[in-house]
């Protein structure tokens, strides 16, 4: 290894943070503003070391960049990192939305701030783990390992009913990832090693590759969520912290999608094709399912959670669609989402701050009091909905063009949610922002301080940047999707051929 | 090979820590208030026992007429015994000192106990286990009910002693059903005769008598359906005497019946297979369903060791080098989850109640005491599996080699008992950090509890980093060579 390991830093520099954090002792005030002093500029630090992969990526290659290898384990388990044109941009996407997590609760974390930002820099090292790696053993480790910090946040600073939804989440994601495990302990079994670039070029006989499928896709699924596995979203959503959510939509739920396309796609290539149509089922009833429970919320983040579920259904027809379009699009979906649910979040975590609640029947008229409120509000709700210039929107057109050439009954269910999703999404601005400013709790209501300010910019700029230039982002991952659907198609003459002459015997 | 003089030197560590025990119990009645003396020379010629053991156990020898072996394996599981029962004195100390009560007994029994576990581990005959099985239960009947005038002691050691009388019973009425049938006693004796009956000519008697051995053996390690005895007496005895128990005999017993089974019934793993794995699925089960309910942390972390004993029988079924070596490590994280845990449930303690056991005595320790409330979540998070600690090593390293062998279905009953395991651990963490604070415990930790308990978790959270986790690997890869070679 001759080059500086970049990936290994980033990933563990946020643990640095942990114990700058944990050697702070002295007064609380003291030791709380230190707390978060530190973990911002961490979070900060690491979004600046990640920008280092953003300038030196090559974008002509889909070969594995940034290449790190050392003994692990032993017996073909080795500590190996590196990234490819699809997980470059989730990791810029996680060390982009840590900071905005730990300055959105700089105010509103009054007890056991210490623990807090701890619990956050360790789920950012476990979440840049998770993209980095390039070793199945690896990966299940940073995989799991979230949960912890993950279940420790909602049930600590979550809201009334938290221990039920840090339960639902820890135990619904943990079941589905021992499955894959099992099925990890398989591949590993068969191919001798868990190098993830080795493994893609393993041929899993087509019998065991649907088992293999079924037991990666129980575990994604629960992550991404999929419908009918989505039911610790909304509770884990409404229960945690604004940060918690904002991560939550933000990133956690990428991991579902990043690990469809890193596993599932590229090693079970022919249970990935016949077990399409399952997904797409699955897809299409989410879409239009969870987006007309949305329509039916009275809670806030309960709605912005289903319609998180909605637009994943977007992601994984885009990826099972197995042309450059439709995983494109998904990856736009992803990272969009990443900026926009985000977003919605913090809005909400705003007037939650302000009035403690998330009752929609509590707010109306806001555009009164709270005029650039209004404004970043309404931003997100259209960009939530995929107006045109906007994040969604490309990734949308993306996905559509893309299934629209394998089914076209596919692209008419997904054009339906995006209908229904305007429908919620606007029903919900207009319940909250106009109207009569008629309640009295909500008259001395105050907009958008400095540092609510400083947290929406960045997040307005990439939603249109994103929208309006994505050129910048695709160039990322052209090369890496296009070598991903050659590889499938391949996979599949191949498997075709040999079964033709299977039957021609 | 008969020896005139029988090759001493790989029993050492027996005999030296036989002729300790007697010093020990001699410095005990001649000289006064010499407890603490004597546990600390206790603690001292156990590490002279590990010492001689690290020495001499290596390679592959026989001695006493081929009743006694040492090779990699027995020094790799000789070595766990020892560092826990050295453990478990150390934790003596402090919990004897607050509690009173303190006499310079325990020690002399927690060392003969050691020196059966020993035997047990190096036994090459159906005599030999005998001998070290007893030799080690009746030590530890007397532990369990140490503190006499506790009615729950002398329950827990009246109902240990009952019950493990019966077992004991059985396995000798195996053992005498499998010399009659066979005509030896002895393991290389009796794997040269099961080799010489062809498939399916095994007389009955003689599988009869393997399965009333796997009974007997089975209660040692507490593997259900011989698990009834388990809660009680984890509650009943004194923590430090619980600590041990969770960790020296299984270890011990567990060498055992990987030995019986690989070495003489090696080549009837058919007949013993299926019963393994019943009592391996049986214990995965019942230890992660019937800790749901429990109150007491003790009788939660006695069907947790019920739980991970079926994990670790995954590793004897597999039949396989690589099985053994994943019993090996599983033992290995699983003494240092829990010497550690049962450090955090002695520090459980108010000056008024003195020591407690229930579950929500422990409410709002994370506010109460953040340290020990983040050790104990380290230790919970461990032993439910959760990677990156070390106990998700454990589960990795027995589930491989089941796989390999094909078991698909075993492999997913484990990590779906696992995950119901997890429901029952993260309770602990959920109760330490999302419910109110209740009254303080009082700070008194001593100096060697807090190495003990600190080194314990910094091992399990850096299991993961190939500094600490490569000399376990490797030891016991070496280790299980040295059992499969006979």
């Amino acid at each position: 290894m001759e080059h500086f390991p970049i990936l290994s830093a980033i990933t563990f520099l946020p643990l640095l943070g942990v114990l700058i954090i944990l050697s702070i002792s002295g007064e609380k005030e003291i030791v709380e503003r230190n707390a978060r002093n530190a973990a911002l500029l961490t979070t900060v630090a690491t979004f600046l070391f990640s920008l280092v992969l953003w300038f030196g990526f090559d974008k002509t290659t889909a070969e594995f960049q940034f290449e790190e290898h050392a003994g692990w384990l032993g017996g073909g388990i080795s500590y190996h990192m590196g990234i490819d044109g699809i997980s470059i941009l989730f990791v810029l996407l996680t060390t982009f939305i840590m900071p905005i997590c730990i300055l959105c609760g700089w105010e509103t974390i009054k007890d056991r701030v210490k623990e807090y930002m701890i619990a956050f820099l360790l789920l950012e090292c476990f979440m840049i783990g998770v993209f980095c790696t390039l070793d199945l053993v690896l990966f299940y480790v940073f995989f799991e390992a979230g949960l912890i910090p993950m279940f420790l946040i909602i049930g600590v600073w979550g809201g009334a009913n938290r221990v039920y939804a840090a339960y639902k989440l820890f135990l619904y994601t943990l079941l589905g990832s021992v499955l894959m495990l099992v099925a990890m302990l398989y591949m590993y079994g068969e191919a001798g090693t868990t190098d993830i670039p080795a493994l893609m070029q393993f041929d899993f006989d087509p019998q065991a590759q649907v088992w293999l499928w079924l037991a990666f896709f129980a575990s994604f699924a629960v992550k991404m969520p999929m419908w009918p596995v989505h039911t610790w979203l909304p509770d884990a959503h409404v229960q945690a912290p604004t940060a918690g959510s904002v991560i939550l939509a933000g990133i956690l739920l990428k991991m579902g999608g990043y690990g469809f396309l890193r596993f599932s796609l590229p090693m079970f290539p022919v249970a990935s094709e016949e077990l399409a149509w399952f997904i797409y089922a699955l897809s299409c009833t989410a879409i239009v399912y969870t987006s007309l429970v949305a329509l039916r919320q009275t809670d806030m983040k309960k709605l912005i959670a289903y319609s998180s579920v909605a637009h994943m259904g977007f992601v994984t027809i885009g990826i099972f669609a197995f042309n450059v379009q439709g995983i494109e699009g998904a990856i736009i979906v992803m990272l969009a989402h990443g900026f926009v649910a985000s977003a919605l979040f913090l809005i909400v975590g705003v007037v939650y701050d302000r009035l403690h609640t998330r009752d929609i029947d509590r707010y109306g008229g806001l555009v009164h009091i709270m005029p650039n409120y209004a404004l970043v509000f309404m931003f997100f709700t259209m960009a939530s909905v995929g107006l045109p210039g906007t994040a969604n929107f490309v990734g949308e057109v993306l996905v559509l063009v893309g299934i629209f050439k394998v089914s076209s009954w596919v692209a008419f269910f997904a054009l339906f949610g995006v209908i229904l999703g305007a429908a919620y999404m606007l029903y919900l601005y207009r319940r909250v922002v106009f109207g009569e400013l008629t309640k009295d709790d909500l008259k001395d209501m105050l907009d958008l301080d400095r540092r609510e300010i400083i947290i929406f910019t960045p997040l307005v700029i990439l939603t249109l940047w994103m929208g309006i230039y994505p050129t910048t982002f695709m160039d990322f991952m052209h090369v890496s999707v296009e070598n991903l659907t050659v590889q499938h198609d391949a996979a599949m003459a191949s498997y075709h051929s040999l079964t033709q002459t299977v039957a021609g015997n | 090979m008969t020896e005139i003089f029988p090759n001493l030197e790989i029993a050492y560590g027996e005999i030296f820590l036989s002729i300790g025990a007697l010093t020990l119990l001699m410095v005990g009645v001649f000289k006064k208030d010499s407890v603490n003396l004597v546990s600390w020379l206790a603690v001292g010629f156990m590490g002279v026992a590990l010492a001689l053991t690290v020495m001499y156990g290596a390679g592959q020898h026989y001695t006493f007429s081929n009743l006694f072996v040492a090779d990699g394996f027995t020094q790799f599981m000789k070595i766990l015994v020892l560092v826990a029962a050295a453990l478990a004195v150390i934790m003596s100390r402090e919990f004897f000192k607050l509690e009173g009560d303190d006499r310079f007994e325990f020690p002399v029994l927690l060392v003969l106990a050691t020196v059966g576990m020993m035997v047990m581990v190096s036994a090459n005959d159906l005599m030999s286990l005998y001998m070290g099985i007893e030799l080690q239960s009746l030590s530890l009947y007397v532990l369990a009910a140490f503190k006499r005038d506790s009615e729950r002691s002398t329950e827990a050691g009246l109902k240990y002693f009952v019950l493990g009388a019966l077992s004991s019973g059985i396995l000798l009425y195996g053992c005498s059903l499998i010399y009659g049938f066979i005509g030896s006693t002895n393991f290389s004796s009796i794997a040269t005769a099961v080799s010489n009956f062809g498939e399916g000519e095994m007389p009955l008697g003689a599988i009869v008598g393997l399965v009333f051995v796997l009974s007997g053996l089975a209660f040692k390690i507490s593997a259900v359906p011989f698990h009834m005895w388990t809660p009680d007496v984890y509650e009943g005895s004194q923590t430090p005497v619980t600590a041990f128990f969770a960790v020296a005999p299984k270890v011990a017993a567990l060498a055992l019946l990987a030995r019986t089974l690989y070495v003489p019934f090696g080549e009837m793993s058919g007949s013993w297979a299926q019963v393994v794995i019943f009592m391996s699925v049986a214990s995965m089960i019942l230890g992660s369903f019937a800790a749901i309910m429990q109150t007491n942390i003790k009788r939660l972390m006695a069907y947790s060791s019920i739980g991970h004993v079926g994990f670790a029988l995954l590793g004897i079924i597999a039949g396989t080098t690589d099985g053994l070596r994943g019993l090996m490590i599983y033992m290995t994280i699983y003494l240092v989850m829990n010497i550690g845990m049962f450090v955090c449930i002695m520090s459980m303690r108010r000056k008024e109640d003195g020591m407690v056991e229930d579950i929500s005595e422990l409410s709002g320790l994370g506010q109460n005491h953040p340290l020990m409330a983040a050790f104990i979540s380290i230790f919970m998070f461990s032993l439910a599996g959760v990677p990156p600690l070390a106990g998700f090593f454990a589960k990795w390293y027995v589930i491989i080699p089941i796989v390999k062998q094909g078991y698909f279905t075993l492999a997913t009953v484990a990590v779906l008992a696992s995950v119901v395991g997890a429901y029952y651990y993260i309770r602990i963490v959920k109760v330490m950090y999302f419910d109110d604070p209740v009254e303080e415990f009082q700070q008194q930790k001593s100096f060697p509890m807090k190495i003990i308990v600190t080194v314990s978790a910094i091992l399990i959270i850096a299991f993961i980093m190939p500094q600490i986790s490569s000399p376990v690997l490797e030891g016991a890869s070496i280790a299980a060579q040295g059992l499969v070679q006979h």
